[in-house]
C-alpha cells in the first residue's frame, strides 16, 4: 500500500500543476522548488494550459507490474506549450497514428491501482489528441 | 405561475452558469450484442450503438472532464464553488467519494460540500435540485451538479444493447448570471422495484414489461404534467424537450404522451447513438439541447429513476448562452469522436474478461 | 597521486542461471579475482548492485559477499547507480586506493535478475527512473530508449535499421566471448524481422537483462606481488557525472551531456586525447544508445554515431573499436554487474589476453557505464603501465 506518495502528488497528477519560478519566469514540470533555469528557489504554483505536442513516443508491449491489463500502451513525451518536456501516456488515439508534432492536450484519467482490486485507484494526467 | 406547494422552488432565482457533456470515444453497434447473443437477429434493436469508456476511463474521470467544460462556460474561479454533487450508479469505490477527487481536480476543494448520490438514473437531477436548493438559500453561490455513469447490462440481458458511459455537470448559480434559468422543479417519487441492483451484485436486474407503464412512463408524465400544470404551460410553450432516454422508444412515447412533437425533442434525443447514460441520459440530452437553443427557448426536462421517480425541471434560456457556449467542446462533438469496437474488445474494456 | 593498478579480474559467465543465488555468482568472481591477483587479501569490498533488494529481497549486498566469501571482518558496502552500479563500485575502490586509505581493494559487480519472474523485473528496472513521474506512467527504461531512438530517427532522418550495425558488432564479438551470453553472429536479416518490444526498438536493440558477477583487485602499484604474472594495468582516470533524473528534464534529451563530461573529465586527468584511445567499453544496454555515447565521447559529431557502426568503424578492425567482447548486448547485461565487466574486459585487451577479439597492441580503454539515459555516467580510463 502506497497511498501516502501517490496522495501527496494530487494536484501535479490530477491538474497538471507545476511551479513557476518567480525570479526567471521559468515555467517547472514536475515541481522541483529550485529552479532548473536559474537555481533560485521557485515554488509558486502554475497550472499548465495542459495543450503541447508529441516530442516522441513508442507503445509497450511488454507491460512493468501493474500496467499488464492495459497493454499494449503509447507513452510519449509531450512538450507543453509553456515549455516543459512531460512524460505521459497518450489515450483516446482511435485509428489516428501518432506523430512527432501531433498537438495533444491532457485528461484526467486512471494510471493504475495501487495493489489489487482492493487497492485504491491512482488517477493522473495523460494526453488525447486535440478536440476541435 | 399558480401557487403549487409541491414545487420545489428556490427563494432567490437560480440558473445554470455553465455545463458541460462528455461521451467516451468508443461505440458498441448493438448489432454486435445481438451477433453474440440472438445469432444476429437484428431487428427491433432498441438503440443503434452505445458509447463504452476506455481502459483507462470511469465515473470519476468522465465527471472530471465534463465538469472542466462546464467551468469553461461558467469562467468562475473554482474557489467559489460550494459543491460538488456526482450522482451515478457505477461510482468506482463503494465507500469513498468519486466528489472529492472531482473537486480536488478542477480546483473546488477544499472549501467545499462533497457527496455522490444514487438514485439509478435520476441520481443526475438529484443533484442538480440538490445544487438549486444550495444556491437558492443562499447558502452558496454555486454548486456543481453532475450525472455520470458507466453503467454495465448483464452479459446477454436486454440492457446490455443499451447500458452506456457518458453524462453531464452543471454549475448551478444566481440566475443573473445563468445561461439559463431554471424556473422550478417538481419531483415525483414512489416506490416501484423495476430495477435494481443488490450489494456486492456486478449487474443490475429489472422487472422486463413491469419497467414501462407502473414505472417509466408513469413517473415521467405524472412529473411532467404536475410541472406543466404549476407553471401553467402546455407543450407548445416549450420549444425543446427531454425525457429520460433508456432506448429509443420510450421517449418518443413519453413526449407523445405528453404533447410534444418529434421536433421538440429531436435535439436531446441521444440515446439511439450513445445508448443509456444512466445518471447522464435526461441531462445529457439538456446539454445537446443548450448547444443548439436560442435566447427565450424554453426547455422541459424530466428524469427518470428506476425505484421510481422523476424529476422535471422548467428552464428558460438567456442571452448569455450565446456568449459562452462555444467556450467549450460540444455534446456532439463527442458524439462525433467515434471509435467502433466488437464484443471482444467492448468484454475487455469493461471488465469482463476474468483475469483471475 | 598513488598508481592504482587492477592486480587481479574474474568474472563469470552471463546468462540464466537458475540454479546459482545473488551470493554464488558473487563469490564465484570474487574468489577468481583473488586468484588472478596471486593471491592478494583485500581490505575493503565494494559492491556494484543494481536490483537485489527487489531482485531478490535481498538489501545490504556488500556484506552478504563479504561474509560468503570468507572476507567477513572487513570493509563491505555497495553502491548503486543504476546501471553504472559497477562502474561506481570500481570508482570507490579507486577513490579508496588512490587516497592511500586502502592497499588492497576488491570490487565486485553482480546481478541476479532471473531470482524474478514477469512483469516484475519490468516493474523493478523502472524503479531507475522518476518513479513519481516516469514510472507512474508506465514507462520503463526500454521505453525511455525507445522514445530516445524515435526522436533520434526523427532528427537525423536515418533509415529503419540505421543502427542495426550496433548489434551486428556486437554480436559478432560475442562469438569470441566464452563468458559472453551469446556467442553467434547475427545477420541484418533477423535484425530487420525482429519482434517489438516498444517500437521503433526490436527484440535485437535491447541488450538482454541477464545473470551475472564480475571482480577486480585494486592495490598500488608497489603492492603488486614480485611475481605478478600479468602485464600491469593502471586505473589511469575515473569520472562521475550526474545528470536529471529524468528525461523530460533535459533541455536536450538526444544530448547525453553526463557521458560528454564524464568522458571529458577521464581523458583530461589520464592526459589522453580520442586519438590515444585504443577501444571504448560503451554502455549499449540500447542500440541508441551506443549511438549517443560515441556522440557524446567525441568520436562522432551529433547525429552521425550511427554511421560508425553502419561503415563498420566500431568493429575490431575499425577506427574505434567498441564492444570488443560482445558488449551489453551479446556479452549481456547483468545490470550493476555491467561496469566491473567493461573493466574486466578492457583490462583483457590491454593484457593481451582477449583471445579471438584482441586488439593489436591495445594501450588506452576507455569504458563507460550509464545509470538511465545517462542521467549517471561513470567513465574510467585504463592504460597499460609497463
Amino acid at each position: 500500500m502506497e497511498i501516502p506518495r501517490h496522495w501527496r502528488l494530487k494536484q501535479q497528477r490530477y491538474g497538471l500543476v507545476g511551479e513557476v519560478c518567480p525570479h526567471c519566469q521559468v515555467k517547472v514540470f514536475p515541481p522541483r522548488d529550485v529552479c532548473p533555469n536559474c537555481g533560485g528557489e521557485a515554488r509558486t504554483p502554475y497550472t499548465f494550459s495542459g495543450r503541447g505536442e508529441v516530442y516522441s513516443y513508442t507503445t509497450i508491449y511488454e507491460a512493468p507490474a501493474g500496467f499488464e491489463d492495459k497493454a499494449p500502451y503509447t507513452v510519449a513525451l509531450v512538450k507543453l506549450e509553456e515549455g516543459p518536456l512531460v512524460t505521459a501516456q497518450l489515450t483516446d488515439l482511435g485509428d489516428k497514428p501518432v506523430e512527432i508534432g501531433m498537438p495533444v492536450e491532457m485528461v484526467t484519467r486512471r494510471l493504475r491501482q495501487d495493489g489489487d482490486d482492493r487497492s485504491i485507484l491512482i488517477y493522473g494526467y495523460k494526453f488525447r489528441p486535440v478536440m476541435n | 405561475m399558480t401557487e403549487n406547494k409541491t414545487l420545489l422552488k428556490p427563494s432567490r432565482p437560480v440558473g445554470i452558469v455553465g455545463y458541460g457533456a462528455y461521451v467516451p470515444r468508443y461505440r458498441l453497434p448493438a448489432k454486435e450484442v445481438a451477433r453474440m447473443w440472438t445469432g444476429g437477429r437484428a431487428a427491433g434493436l432498441p438503440i443503434k450503438e452505445k458509447a463504452v469508456p476506455g481502459l483507462d476511463e470511469d465515473v470519476i474521470t468522465m465527471s472530471i472532464e465534463a465538469a472542466r467544460n462546464a467551468m469553461k462556460r461558467a469562467e468562475i474561479d473554482p474557489a467559489e464553488i460550494r459543491a460538488v454533487w456526482i450522482g451515478s450508479e457505477s461510482h468506482p469505490y463503494a465507500v469513498k467519494p468519486s466528489s472529492t477527487i472531482v473537486a480536488e481536480a478542477i480546483g473546488a476543494a477544499p472549501h467545499v460540500q462533497a457527496a455522490d448520490m444514487e438514485f439509478a438514473c435520476k441520481a443526475g437531477t438529484e443533484a442538480m435540485v440538490m445544487a438549486m436548493g444550495l444556491v437558492g438559500s443562499s447558502m452558496a453561490r454555486y454548486a456543481l451538479a453532475i450525472g455520470m455513469d458507466t453503467a454495465q447490462g448483464k452479459p446477454g440481458d436486454a440492457l446490455e444493447y443499451t447500458a452506456a458511459a457518458g453524462g453531464a455537470a452543471f454549475i448551478i448559480g444566481p440566475a443573473e448570471e445563468s445561461l439559463a434559468v431554471i424556473n422550478a422543479s417538481y419531483s415525483f417519487v414512489t416506490d416501484t422495484p423495476d430495477f435494481w441492483r443488490r450489494e456486492h451484485q456486478i449487474y443490475p436486474e429489472h422487472g422486463q414489461r413491469f419497467t414501462g407503464d407502473p414505472a417509466y412512463f408513469r413517473h415521467i408524465t405524472e412529473a411532467g404534467k404536475t410541472l406543466m400544470e404549476a407553471a401553467g404551460t402546455s407543450a407548445k410553450d416549450y420549444a425543446w424537450a427531454i425525457f429520460h432516454q433508456p432506448n429509443t422508444k420510450f421517449p418518443q412515447k413519453a413526449a407523445q404522451m405528453l404533447g410534444f412533437s418529434p421536433e421538440q425533442i429531436a435535439p436531446g434525443l441521444l440515446s439511439p447513438v450513445i445508448g443509456n447514460t444512466y445518471a447522464g441520459a435526461a441531462i445529457i440530452g439538456l446539454t445537446a439541447t443548450l448547444d443548439i437553443a436560442r435566447p427565450g427557448d424554453r426547455i422541459l426536462v424530466v428524469s427518470f429513476g428506476s425505484g421510481a421517480g422523476s424529476d422535471a425541471f422548467d428552464i428558460v434560456v438567456t442571452d448569455k448562452l450565446l456568449e459562452r457556449r462555444d467556450k467549450a467542446l460540444k455534446t456532439q462533438d463527442y458524439i462525433a469522436r467515434r471509435t467502433e469496437i466488437d464484443y471482444a474488445a467492448y468484454a475487455r474494456y469493461r471488465g469482463k474478461i476474468r483475469m483471475k | 597521486m598513488t598508481e592504482v593498478v587492477i592486480a587481479g579480474i574474474g568474472q563469470t559467465r552471463v546468462g540464466e542461471f537458475w540454479d546459482l543465488s545473488l551470493r554464488s555468482l558473487g563469490v564465484r568472481a570474487i574468489r577468481a579475482a583473488i586468484k588472478d591477483s596471486g593471491g592478494l587479501q583485500p581490505q575493503a569490498l565494494y559492491a556494484g548492485n543494481m536490483l537485489a533488494a527487489n531482485l531478490s529481497r535481498q538489501a545490504h549486498v556488500g556484506t552478504l559477499l563479504a561474509d560468503f566469501s570468507g572476507l567477513a571482518g572487513i570493509e563491505a558496502e555497495a553502491l548503486e547507480a543504476a546501471g553504472a552500479s559497477g562502474a561506481a563500485a570500481l570508482r570507490q575502490g579507486y577513490l579508496a586506493v588512490a587516497s592511500g586509505l586502502v592497499d588492497v581493494a576488491l570490487v565486485v559487480g553482480v546481478e541476479k535478475y532471473t531470482d524474478l519472474i514477469g512483469p516484475g523485473v519490468e516493474a523493478a528496472l523502472a524503479t531507475t527512473t522518476d518513479s513519481d513521474f516516469e514510472a507512474i506512467h508506465g514507462l520503463t527504461p526500454a521505453a525511455q530508449a525507445a522514445l530516445l531512438m524515435r526522436r533520434y530517427q526523427h532528427e537525423f532522418g536515418l533509415p529503419a535499421d540505421g543502427l542495426a550495425g550496433f548489434v551486428l558488432t556486437a554480436h559478432a564479438n560475442g562469438a569470441g566471448n566464452p563468458n559472453a551470453m551469446y556467442r553467434k553472429a547475427i545477420t541484418l536479416e533477423a535484425y530487420q524481422k525482429a519482434e517489438m518490444v516498444s517500437d521503433p526498438l526490436n527484440l535485437f536493440d535491447l541488450a538482454p537483462n541477464a545473470d551475472g558477477a564480475a571482480a577486480l583487485i585494486l592495490t598500488r602499484r608497489d603492492r603488486l606481488p614480485r611475481d605478478f604474472p600479468h602485464p600491469v594495468v593502471q586505473v589511469a582516470a575515473s569520472a562521475s557525472v550526474s545528470d536529471t533524473l529524468g528525461l523530460h528534464n533535459r533541455p536536450e534529451p538526444l544530448w547525453f551531456a553526463a557521458a560528454q563530461a564524464s568522458v571529458e573529465q577521464a581523458l583530461k586527468k589520464a592526459g589522453l586525447s580520442r586519438e590515444q584511445i585504443d577501444l571504448f567499453e560503451y554502455y549499449d544496454a540500447y542500440s541508441i544508445y551506443a549511438a549517443l555515447s560515441l556522440e557524446a565521447a567525441g568520436f562522432a559529431a551529433r547525429g552521425q554515431g550511427w554511421k560508425l557502426a553502419a561503415e563498420g568503424e566500431s568493429g575490431l578492425q575499425g577506427k574505434i573499436p567498441c564492444a570488443t567482447m560482445g558488449g551489453l548486448k551479446a556479452r549481456g547485461n547483468p545490470g550493476g554487474a555491467t561496469g566491473v565487466y567493461q573493466a574486466v574486459e578492457a583490462t583483457l585487451q590491454l593484457r593481451g589476453q582477449a583471445g579471438a577479439n584482441q586488439i593489436p597492441d591495445a594501450r588506452c580503454a576507455l569504458i563507460q557505464a550509464l545509470g538511465g539515459p545517462a542521467s549517471t555516467a561513470v567513465t574510467h580510463v585504463l592504460k597499460r603501465a609497463d
